[in-house]
């Protein structure tokens, strides 16, 4: 059994349903095939950086599975036949990678979390003192400025 | 005599009153190797920007002074971000 990581990026003509459905269909792909997925992250639609297939921006999402090395062959065909796929990439993980990876899942977790309780206590003072609700949203403007943990 | 005759050696010699600020260069290093980072993250395309040039080519090590490993893990992980759009293959004034 072997970590590895895929990302893709769906094309932008999809609505969020569509997306999530695809994105559904793969991880069904990697479980029947005795995948197991240990984590899935989605990006949401961003902008590329180089025009592809002429569309500017795309659907990102990431899955880390485990899995026999077939796998990998099952998944990418599966990539190549669904044309809702841009593009698309898949590596195995090293010993240096995995645990990049585990500690990159706790960071995003706890920012998560983080932003979840802040939103909590925004929504809790918002009502009792509504003419200072733009302060409070400047708060969380200057967390997501945070730089993203260093690789 | 034998005095003057080493003297025209010296004469011609610059004499400065302080020492000359000839600008030592700070050593270059590993950035990777000093703050212990071991993998490069491809996910991150604001952190691969400082290895490349304005135009997005990958800078050499002579001027990043990574160490040859990293170097090869940067390159690796420049070349993955490309291929998902993340960083673009040709471009002008990237920063």
């Amino acid at each position: 059994m072997n970590k590895y990581e895929t990302v893709f990026i769906l094309t932008p003509v999809l609505s969020d349903d569509q997306m999530k459905e695809t994105v559904e269909k793969f991880k069904k792909v990697l479980t029947d095939n005795g995948g197991n997925i240990e984590n899935e992250e989605n990006w949401g639609l961003r902008k590329l950086a180089y025009p592809i297939e002429n569309k500017n921006t795309g659907f990102y999402t990431l899955i880390e599975f485990e899995g026999e090395p077939t796998i990998v062959d099952k998944l990418e065909i599966a990539f190549r036949r669904d044309e809702k796929v841009i593009r698309f990439l898949t590596f195995r993980l090293d010993k240096y990678a995995a645990e990049y990876a585990v500690k990159r899942r706790a960071v995003r977790k706890a920012k998560q979390e983080e932003r979840a309780a802040q939103e909590a206590a925004e929504k809790e003072a918002a009502p009792v003192v509504v003419e200072e609700a733009p302060k409070a949203e400047e708060a969380p403007a200057v967390v997501d400025e945070t730089p993203e943990a260093e690789a | 005599m034998a005095q003057e005759q080493q003297r025209p050696y010296n004469q011609g010699e610059i004499r400065y009153l302080t020492p000359l600020s000839v600008d030592t260069r700070k050593k270059k290093y590993c950035r990777f190797k000093r703050s212990g980072i071991k993998y490069i993250d491809y996910k991150d395309p604001e952190f691969l920007k400082k290895f490349l040039n304005e135009q997005g080519k990958i800078l050499p090590r002579r001027i990043t002074g990574t160490s040859l490993k990293f170097q090869r893990r940067v390159a690796k992980a420049v070349k993955r971000a490309r291929h998902l759009a993340l960083l673009p293959y040709v471009t002008d004034l990237m920063k």
